[in-house]
């Protein structure tokens, strides 16, 4: 009997060291998080992504495993996010069109976004007394999160805190957002997408597919552009206001 | 497929590469995204390959934030200090981008808005 204990114990030990581990739990997670979502509604108050880092979260948290553990395992999907923000280049070339002749508003729309994001943060945490390390962490939380970490620790932000916040910062846009177009008449798929990208990035972009491809891709097209004009205007904002 | 997600690798791996070369602030696969775009208005084309790879990785974008999502556990004292100050802005903040692109977007643009819903009732 404690031969046979022992055997599982070492065999726990195995499997929870391996990738499979944490990939399972990621798509089981995921699965799980998108059938709550499909029987709320598919709204976005439990849209699948936070849903399912709270099941992880809470899975992890009962075998007593921790996030470098499972990170080890779960990093083979993250490295996805590299060719996928890639893969982006494709809705934008089918699209290439109507981005041409929308050149100048899209740009004076993406600068006035990524300030009113930047500024609107920055005042809101700073009013409210909230600590140096949560405004810098929080300033780049509409930017694509691998660009929002790099911009964090050029500032002085905690990097995987604001990993975290922009995918709730996603979410809440995902909820905000169709709720605002349609309160404002804001039809057209392109002004939508491209909305959604900036101010929610990839949640915002996987939403807009959903939509419909001309939303998907403007909704890329902003992500990418954010967050290349974020990664230059974000240092400059901190400094000059001295945060 | 495989030729297709070869490509999105290959373009992933020279915008790292420039990145560091040249020691640019923003990430690699956003440079590579600029690479494939360039590629494709040269091939004049999306080749099938490039595409069944893009639309699968597309359609499983939500997913791929999980992990790197969950790394919110090791920040929980500092969420739970600043938690509603960091509630508020999120939303608020979220809100008042969304407004202010989306208005400002929806005005500049009008003008190719108002162009095609014309002609989309002239066709209907």
């Amino acid at each position: 009997m404690e031969n046979k204990m022992d055997d599982l114990s070492t065999l726990w030990v195995y499997l929870s060291a391996s990738p499979i581990m944490s990939i399972m739990v990621t798509l089981a997670a995921f699965l799980v998080a998108s059938q709550i979502n499909r029987l709320a509604g598919g709204s976005a108050f439990l849209h699948p992504v936070i849903v399912a880092i709270a099941i992880i979260v809470a899975f992890l948290t009962l075998i007593d495993m921790n996030y470098q553990q499972y990170f080890e395992g779960a990093q083979f999907i993250h490295f996805l996010l590299g060719p996928a923000t890639v893969a982006l280049a494709v809705p934008l070339y089918d699209h290439l069109e109507r981005v041409k002749q929308m050149f100048w508003p899209l740009m004076i729309a993406c600068v006035s976004g990524i300030m009113t994001a930047a500024l609107s943060t920055i005042v809101i945490v700073v009013g409210m007394g909230g600590s140096r390390e949560t405004v810098l962490s929080l300033t780049p939380k509409s930017v694509t999160s691998p660009i929002a970490m790099g911009i964090a620790e050029k500032i002085g932000g905690y990097p995987s805190l604001t990993a975290g916040l922009v995918l709730v910062t996603g979410a809440i846009g995902c909820v905000i957002g169709p709720l605002l177009f349609k309160a404002l008449k804001i039809n057209d798929h392109s002004v939508q997408g491209f909305t959604m990208g900036l101010a929610a990035h990839g949640f915002g972009t996987a939403q807009s597919f959903a939509v419909s491809s001309v939303a998907g891709a403007f909704a890329g097209l902003a992500m990418g552009l954010t967050g290349m004009l974020s990664a230059f205007i974000l240092p400059l904002v901190v400094r000059f206001l001295g945060v | 497929m495989l030729f297709g997600f070869l490509i999105l690798l290959l373009c992933q791996f020279f915008g790292e590469l420039i990145v560091r070369y040249l020691d640019w602030p923003f990430p690699g696969p956003v440079v590579g995204m600029v690479l494939l775009l360039v590629g494709l208005i040269i091939n004049g084309g999306v080749p099938s390959g490039v595409r069944q790879a893009s639309e699968g990785l597309l359609t499983y974008l939500a997913l791929l934030f999980v992990p790197a999502g969950v790394g919110l556990m090791v920040h929980y004292n500092l969420i739970a200090a600043d938690g509603l100050v960091i509630a508020t802005a999120l939303v608020l903040s979220t809100a008042v981008t969304l407004l202010v692109t989306g208005v400002l977007l929806n005005k500049l643009a009008a003008k190719h808005i108002d162009k095609e819903s014309e002609s989309g009732k002239q066709n209907g």
